[in-house]
């Protein structure tokens, strides 16, 4: 069996010590970000990717990985304890799980959060070990003008599935796309938009983005806010197992969130956020027993269907990231840049060319997962007291992070200018109401665009209608189309709105 | 003509001066054929098209209704003047006077955007914070970071 080969060699990878630590270190620190409010796994992926230069490239991806799917952990802690969400995922966790915690069950709570996020995790990484590698090989079967339209497609799924105004959301990825224009043209060797200025020849770091908008832009919008009261139901939590009555109610929403968040992972724009406001709208659907609890009120299948979703969502939206180099969410983008950093070219050769690189990735998610329920079960009163620490010790720390990791980045204070720049660009964003996630998505995948449209357009002696001809490009295109058409209907735009409204 | 939708209104409005600046910028670069796309051909094309967005954009937001108008509320001017302020001057001073100097001045000024500002509480903060940073990043992971003043390490 090829999958138990494989799954053997990243085992293998993923059971050294220092692979083990990394993965741990993750874990931990998602566990964290996802416990404190205001700080998400964008923000601190692009925070820590300039010191992922003294690293390997697989310890250095291990850890990242282990901070989003830590982080969707430690995000349902905080949205069961504080009724805050501490990851955008958990915003339906909160709905059910605070009303538990009112109630007096908190501990039963976090387990059936734990324990789903867990089973979901663990199936999760088989899906991925067997879905990756078919994938890779349709990929070797594309051309260029199969990859821009596969790109094409990616960023208008990135949009149709987040909230918002679509139009806006798709001005947002040309602006990413135009912001990845600044750079030294790969084909002719001309500097395009530098204004003389050297540094802008390589383009603009997208970290420098990512730590403006993300990380500044954050800050300054959450100290504009009145700060919020908090009741912490820190002294409620005993009694952490559930009953058998739980268990019997948890399994089947366990089962649904998981099987739901896994396909949604896989799609363009999906990922840990999307699976989890599915997953609880199912389980409002679904009967259980005559007499439970009903929704919004303390029910247990509503806290256990989204947390596995949203765990399995985190996990298997790496498969396009790892078959195909596209990245799916800016967390995958940040992935991307990371895979970059290393000198790795994101794309279907990473399997065979970095076979304990990718391997090992997908072995260290099941070890991380591991690792998570121990971290966060057992010791879940270290988390409750890290929520006591204000935001005003905390911001200055967040700070000071990421103006050393701009610094570092090149060693020249340019980036960091930049990201105070794109400060002022992400304050602006927020006002505006304008989703930044889709921006950085486009600039990601803006280079890589181009370089496929003029190769496809250079190989058809400029016949546009190549993207038309060759048949699963113009499948590619239909279906982004067809998406678009789709979700302006107003049917289904009425609907749309009104899931989003729910939080 | 009232504007019903004020946050899309300029929000369309950025859409077209930026993607009209960027197709003026590539008029200066080759535009090439299709056949042979030069290094202007992409951006012109990506430039026009979000001008065409924030266009619609801009028809939206006179013609759809919005409940409240939208308005884009006050800015949050002095949080952002203070830390992005801050930040600016950590690029200023980090290689001139190293992280002993810049990082503390960073905390501190930032510090001054929360509501509450305690002076004790925010100089436990920089020592706990400097020190922590020295010990991870410059001990733990050997970045190259300038620690002191050039004027003391000459």
């Amino acid at each position: 069996m090829d999958l138990f080969n494989n799954l053997a060699i990243g085992f293998g990878a993923a059971f050294t010590l220092q692979n083990l630590l990394y993965a741990f270190g993750g874990a931990v620190l998602g566990t964290l970000i996802g416990v404190l409010p205001g700080l998400g796994p964008v923000a601190t992926i692009a925070m820590l990717l300039p010191s992922i230069y003294a690293l390997d490239a697989t310890p250095a991806l291990i850890m990242l990985a282990g901070i989003y799917y830590g982080s969707q952990y430690g995000g349902s802690t905080t949205a069961i304890l504080i009724n805050v969400p501490g990851e955008s995922a958990s915003v339906v966790t909160a709905i059910d799980g605070y009303q538990m915690a009112r109630k007096g069950r908190a501990g039963a709570a976090l387990a059936a959060a734990g324990l789903g996020s867990f089973f979901a995790g663990s199936v999760a990484t088989m899906v991925v070990a067997a879905f990756a590698p078919p994938l890779t090989e349709l990929a070797f079967k594309f051309g260029p003008a199969e990859y821009f339209s596969l790109m094409v497609v990616g960023l208008i799924g990135a949009v149709v599935l987040a909230s918002g105004s679509l139009v806006k959301a798709i001005a947002m990825i040309l602006l990413g796309l135009l912001l990845g224009q600044i750079n030294t043209d790969v084909i002719s060797g001309v500097p395009r938009y530098s204004f003389d200025v050297p540094e802008l020849t390589d383009g603009i770091g997208f970290v420098a983005i990512a730590m403006g908008i993300f990380g500044f832009g954050e800050i300054i919008a959450n100290l504009g806010r009145p700060a919020e009261h908090r009741e912490v139901f820190t002294k409620d939590v005993r009694g952490l197992w559930p009953t058998r009555q739980d268990f019997k109610d948890m399994a089947p929403a366990v089962l649904r969130g998981t099987t739901l968040g896994s396909i949604l992972g896989v799609l363009p724009g999906g990922g840990a956020l999307l699976a989890s406001f599915a997953a609880y709208t199912l389980e409002k659907k679904s009967k259980g027993r005559p007499d439970e609890v009903p929704f919004g009120q303390g029910n247990i299948r509503g806290v256990a269907g989204p947390e596995s979703a949203n765990n399995a969502g985190a996990q298997t939206s790496f498969i396009p990231m790892l078959t195909l180099g596209i990245p799916p969410n800016a967390v995958m983008a940040l992935m991307v840049g990371a895979m970059t950093i290393k000198g790795i070219q994101p794309g279907p050769q990473v399997m065979t060319s970095n076979p304990e690189l990718f391997w090992g990735l997908i072995a260290s998610m099941w070890v991380g997962n591991l690792m998570l329920i121990v971290l966060n079960l057992p010791l879940i009163g270290i988390w409750i007291k890290l929520l006591t620490v204000p935001y005003r010790f905390l911001f200055p720390a967040i700070l000071a992070f990421c103006c050393i990791g701009l610094y570092t980045l090149n060693n020249n204070n340019f980036d960091v200018y930049m990201a105070v720049l794109f400060g002022l660009v992400g304050l602006a964003f927020y006002k505006l109401g304008c989703e930044p996630a889709p921006l950085l998505l486009g600039f990601i995948l803006g280079p890589m665009m181009e370089e496929n449209l003029r190769r496809a357009l250079l190989l058809s002696r400029g016949d546009w209608t190549t993207f038309l001809t060759r048949p699963l490009s113009a499948a590619l295109l239909i279906a982004a189309v067809l998406m678009i058409v789709v979700v302006s209907l107003p049917s289904i735009k009425a609907k749309r709105e009104e899931a989003f409204q729910e939080d | 003509m009232k504007i019903k939708s004020q946050k899309d209104f300029w929000s369309g409005i950025m859409f077209i001066v930026v993607g009209l600046g960027f197709a003026w910028g590539a008029t200066n670069y080759s535009m090439g054929s299709s056949a042979r796309p030069g290094p202007g051909y992409f951006p012109l094309g990506l430039g026009f098209l979000l001008a065409f967005l924030g266009a619609l954009v801009v028809f939206q937001s006179l013609t759809i209704d919005t409940r409240d108008g939208d308005p884009i509320g006050p800015w949050p001017f002095k949080q952002a003047v203070i830390i992005l302020g801050a930040v600016a001057l950590f690029g200023l001073t980090i290689p001139r006077l190293g992280m002993a100097v810049a990082l503390p001045l960073l905390i501190g000024i930032s510090s001054l955007a929360s509501g509450e500002f305690h002076w004790k509480e925010v100089l436990v903060n920089v020592v706990v914070l400097t020190v922590g940073c020295w010990l991870i990043f410059i001990k733990g992971l050997g970045l190259t970071i300038p620690l002191w003043p050039t004027f003391i390490t000459g």
